[in-house]
């Protein structure tokens, strides 16, 4: 009988293997959420231990104790839900402005050579161009009101998005577009139906990673002439050497970041579930 | 019968980027009439490929031209339906929606179309898959659905660039079968590449064989089974006759590819 002498066999097969360390091994799911969170975790516990043990000045660097307290006081007396509300509006409105112009350029740019060979090299040069540079031109031209924070985070996004869309719509599937052909697509059949559909996640992604873009700049663009947001508080702070605000205001940004890069992400997978199965 | 495909002189001379010419296709003259069922078959690299996409118009020959029933083929059109060796079903359309996509580009109205799709889904037996994403097919359900979207456009002729040519073996008979199956009861014009020498003969009703690169037409078989025909035919005498033939004509080429 085979099964005989189960134990006289050579253990070479079954030696559980150390995979955790193997490259590219994939992590369970409750241990991704675990090290996620355990990172934190020591993040806040050392920031605690330098801070409240005295080892930093308060002047420089505030306990996480005062920040909340801070934050407490910011939200009660300061109306800091305002300043949210407002930066909010602000990416939001320059980041949808420069979709709106950014994407279907782009889509014209990937889609036709003619076009591309015409604005890329201006494109190119314009995206070096650091937005809160222009600051002080928008400031003249647009005041300091509203329009002028807006465009700065226009100006910050737009150029990368039509770069970044024209590159994924031109590296469409040749294959497919020839195989739209013999069905016996027009021209702008084969950018309707293969090139748009089939970039749309990618495009989708790109506003995900732009949208991130466009937190860094607003906050630059509210540090100068503005009377609410996010930045304008943390100038403010600075005035006073608030630490425990600063830090707070720089943790509410990252906290949107995350939530708004969550939906985004959500909303992606539900659009686009066929690029993800 | 009046040939319905006419190759007249086509050649394709490839530029490299660096100015070097690499004849591809010497002048071929070829007939297909309406109803043919023809494979050319040829070692890879023959340039058999190059002349279904200059009849497909996907490609533009050097020389000579292409008349589909009378008319020269200026570009790729409906009138020549092709499936591809590599996948190219539409990622984000499901099957129903990829077969209809020739349909909708054409104005065909709603319902119609979806009569069509699904006369031809259940054609290539992929009932109960209407729904399916092309990733969540096997590469045969993947290619009997660029099948069925072929043909539901109700084209004149159907160009099929080696379309089995990824799929295991098993699989790969089984699709030979069903197309034969679909060409037996529905009459169509069919210009089938291939390398594999049993796929050649088993569907067609005449074999072109291609030479070494450049490519150009060797030899032309008729093949005379009766249809319908059933699998076992590939095991007969006359079958083994043709295939050492043609085998030994094959062979003559790919060592001449291969000492290129």
């Amino acid at each position: 009988m085979a099964t005989a002498h189960p134990t006289s066999t050579p253990s070479i097969a079954v030696r559980p293997r150390r995979r955790a360390l193997a490259p590219l091994e994939p992590v369970r799911a409750q241990s991704r959420w675990l090290l996620g969170i355990g990172f934190f975790i020591l993040f806040f516990s050392a920031w605690a231990f330098f801070t409240l043990g005295g080892y930093v000045s308060p002047t420089f660097l505030a306990s996480p104790v005062t920040m909340v307290q801070e934050a407490i006081l910011l939200f009660t007396e300061f109306n800091f839900s305002h300043d949210i509300a407002m930066t909010i509006w602000r990416v939001l409105a320059g980041f949808i402005l420069a979709s709106l112009v950014a994407v279907p350029l782009g889509i014209a740019m990937g889609a036709h050579k003619g076009v591309e060979a015409f604005l890329e090299p201006f494109v190119s040069f314009c995206r070096y161009l650091p937005a809160s540079a222009f600051i002080p031109l928008l400031i003249l031209w647009a005041g300091i009101g509203e329009l002028q924070k807006v465009l700065v985070i226009f100006i910050g996004s737009v150029f990368q998005i039509v770069l970044m869309v024209a590159v994924c719509v031109g590296a469409a599937r040749r294959d497919l577009v020839e195989a739209a052909y013999t069905l016996g697509a027009a021209p702008s059949g084969i950018v309707k139906r293969v090139l748009i559909p089939g970039a749309a996640p990618e495009i989708a992604e790109i506003l995900r990673l732009v949208l991130g873009w466009a937190w860094t700049y607003v906050i630059v663009a509210e540090l100068i002439g503005s009377s609410s947001g996010i930045g304008h508080m943390i100038t403010d702070s600075q005035a006073l050497l608030n630490t425990g605000q600063i830090i707070f205001g720089i943790i509410v940004i990252g906290l949107i970041g995350l939530v708004s890069d969550f939906a985004f992400k959500a909303l992606n997978r539900r659009l686009f579930a066929w690029s993800s199965l | 019968m009046s040939s319905q495909l006419s190759i007249q002189g086509v050649s394709r001379v490839f530029t490299s980027p660096k100015g070097l010419p690499t004849q591809a296709l010497t002048p071929v003259d070829f007939e297909v009439r309406e109803n043919d069922f023809v494979t050319i078959l040829g070692p890879s690299g023959c340039g058999k490929s190059t002349l279904l996409r200059i009849v497909a118009g996907l490609d533009q020959p050097t020389t000579g031209q292409v008349l589909l029933d009378g008319v020269p083929v200026q570009g790729p059109g409906a009138d020549r339906g092709m499936v591809f060796q590599s996948y190219t079903l539409f990622p984000w359309l499901n099957v129903e929606q990829n077969i209809r996509f020739g349909l909708r580009e054409r104005g065909m109205p709603e319902h119609e179309q979806k009569e069509r799709s699904d006369d031809f889904i259940a054609k290539v037996g992929l009932r109960g898959f209407e729904q399916h994403f092309p990733k969540q097919l096997s590469g045969g359900m993947q290619q009997r659905t660029a099948i069925a979207r072929a043909l539901a456009n109700d084209p004149k002729i159907l160009l099929m660039d080696e379309p089995f040519g990824a799929l295991d073996n098993q699989t790969r008979v089984l699709m030979q079968e069903l197309l034969l199956g679909i060409w037996e009861s529905a009459q169509k014009t069919v210009l089938f590449v291939t390398h594999d020498i049993d796929e050649a003969i088993f569907m067609a009703n005449r074999v072109a064989v291609f030479s070494a690169r450049p490519g150009r037409i060797k030899t032309e078989l008729a093949v005379d089974f009766p249809h319908p025909r059933h699998y076992t035919i590939k095991t007969s005498p006359e079958f083994m006759a043709l295939k050492a033939q043609l085998t030994e004509e094959i062979r003559a080429e790919a060592m001449a590819t291969d000492t290129h």
